[in-house]
């Protein structure tokens, strides 16, 4: 059997490479959501940022996840798109 | 596929087959008589003073016109097949040749009623893939990779990362095509998005990776079916990929289709040695590595892991005491199906001294405690894999598989202030508010019995499952396997 040409098993996706997104120069006047996975003590870390970015006059929405084992509901992520400028993730305990 | 055929004759012919020689003086007479157009499979000097005589060395001729024997001798009039006969019949070639009983007069010899013929080339061994894919209507869509540079294809495989550390079964387009076989579904059908990546996963793609994990074609449609079962939403594969725990999709499988294709529900079901449990296990974690992307040190983030990660598939020893774990998670007696299940590793409980139920029921609530953490409750599911030496223990009592599942649950109960955090002065346990309530061990529908393995041995198992158990993480799911 001819074993020169191969069939690639994978998605085939992977050298797209994408471009991340600018970041911004500054917080001020952007509104910053902060994530909760829902992984345990997710929310002392956004917690403490929320009161770091709120002592600096940055405006912060915050939002969770119904669990941490799915990816986040699509409502979910548009809202957090339709609402913030920048968002903060917290990954894991 | 339609072609134009020559109207006429055609005779599909072999040199090297004896029939074919013997009809070989006669095809003068046809070519005497009208158009005649000869394809000679194997041969440039078969018939070779004819005008209408070709070699057909690629075969598309022969493969286009459906041959399986050779002589073939087909009628087209105005395009359409009309007849057809194949091997010698002395009554077929007079009719369909419309000589009648002039065929053969230029013979000094008469010619013997009947001779069969042989096997058409393009039904060799090997040929008949390759043929299907240069002038078929399938059409493969995954992108091929040239590795003539390579020494090894099994080394290319290694390189490009398809490879779960094991070596794999190169795809290549043949072996691919063959695995399609095994299933009625279209190649370019979507099963679901593979997570964690969210990729659409078509057929085409999990026949590659059955290919690679070493799947029979037969094989496929249990794969197709974990699949579907794997990406069902309460299953909650994308969480399993990338939990730091230990946990995986195990396959149980029930019903005819696991004897069918040999699966093993016996001695060292749960082990090595048996293809359709290894390769069937594997595919889908091949699937997940490939398609899906979920690769450990990148977005698995299994601390330890488990072996069963390179594949964790077996069959239920179905018997006529206990009711299959298929039909108690309501697929019908007689059909197949799968069940996926988030498993981790395999405990033993040895008791090989306890003779009725009361003592073994007992032993094995004791041994169960030990999911995920003797002070955890309601966190993992497991499953209780019962051997036939236990199982009888069992039976022979008159208890049914419900049976032992409430005699459990009861026997789990366990008194809250002995599991909080703190507890027995360790940090570990529960939260403080179960103090004073009695708490099961396992979640309502948190514990699954099969039954499998060799008949000699008092020995059971217990295969824990993801400590995110339920509508949290990942509830088992059973779907039926269909052909």
């Amino acid at each position: 059997m001819n074993e020169t040409i191969l069939l690639d098993p994978t998605a085939e996706n992977a050298p797209a490479q994408r471009a991340r997104l600018a970041r911004p120069d500054s917080l001020q006047g952007k509104v910053v959501g902060l994530l909760d996975i829902s992984k345990p003590r997710g929310n002392v870390f956004l917690d403490r940022i929320e009161e770091q970015l709120a002592a600096m006059g940055i405006v912060v929405r915050r939002y969770s996840k119904p669990t941490f084992t799915r990816p986040a509901p699509t409502e979910l992520k548009q809202q957090m798109a339709a609402e913030v400028d920048v968002l903060v993730e917290g990954l894991a305990d | 596929m339609t072609i134009t055929m020559p109207d006429g004759l055609i005779v599909v012919a072999k040199a090297d087959c004896p029939t074919c020689r013997l009809v070989e003086p006669l095809l003068t007479e046809l070519a005497a008589a009208g158009a005649l157009t000869v394809y000679v499979q194997d041969s440039t000097e078969y018939a070779a003073t004819l005008p209408g005589t070709l070699y057909d060395q690629t075969l598309e001729h022969s493969w286009r016109l459906g041959a399986e024997f050779v002589p073939t001798l087909i009628r087209v009039e105005n395009g359409q097949e009309v007849a057809r006969t194949h091997g010698w019949h002395k009554g077929d070639w007079r009719a369909i040749s419309g000589l009648g009983e002039t065929l053969g007069k230029t013979l000094d010899e008469d010619l013997p009623e009947m001779r069969p013929g042989c096997g058409s080339k393009t039904l060799e061994p090997g040929i008949a893939e390759s043929l299907e894919l240069a002038f078929g209507d399938v059409k493969l869509q995954s992108r091929q990779i040239d590795i003539s540079g390579a020494d090894d294809p099994i080394e290319a495989c290694y390189e490009r990362g398809w490879s779960d550390g094991m070596p794999v079964v190169p795809p290549t387009p043949v072996r691919v095509l063959r695995m399609l076989k095994g299933t009625a579904r279209a190649s370019h059908e979507v099963i679901g998005l593979m997570p964690p990546d969210l990729v659409p996963c078509t057929v085409e793609k999990v026949a590659v990776n059955a290919v690679m994990a070493g799947c029979k074609p037969e094989y496929m449609p249990v794969v197709l079916a974990a699949l579907e079962a794997a990406l069902d939403e309460a299953f909650g594969l994308h969480g399993l990929i990338c939990t730091t725990m230990f946990g995986s999709p195990m396959i149980m499988v029930n019903g005819p289709i696991a004897r069918a294709i040999g699966m093993n529900s016996g001695g060292n079901a749960l082990g090595q040695g048996n293809r359709a449990n290894a390769t069937i296990g594997r595919a889908l974690q091949l699937i997940i590595r490939n398609v899906g992307g979920g690769r450990p040190g990148e977005i698995d983030r299994a601390t330890l892991g488990n072996p069963g990660k390179y594949s964790f598939c077996f069959a239920e020893a179905e018997d006529s005491d206990w009711l299959p774990l298929a039909q108690e998670r309501g697929i019908e007696p007689g059909r197949s199906a799968v069940t996926l299940f988030p498993g981790e590793g395999v405990q033993g409980i040895i008791d090989q001294k306890s003779r009725d139920p009361e003592s073994l029921v007992r032993s094995i609530a004791l041994s169960l405690r030990a999911v995920d953490h003797a002070k955890l409750a309601m966190a993992g599911d497991a499953v209780l894999v019962v051997s036939p030496e236990h199982a009888r223990v069992f039976s022979e009592a008159g208890w049914s598989k419900q049976r032992l599942r409430e005699e459990l649950e009861q026997l789990l109960l366990a008194p809250g202030k002995d599991l909080i955090a703190g507890a027995g002065g360790i940090a570990e346990g529960i939260p403080e508010r179960f103090r004073d309530k009695q708490v099961p061990k396992f979640r309502p529908g948190g514990l699954l019995i099969v039954r499998a393995g060799g008949t000699a041995g008092l020995f059971s198992a217990i295969i824990a499952g993801w400590a995110a158990s339920g509508p949290i993480g990942s509830s088992p799911v059973t779907r039926e396997v269909t052909l």
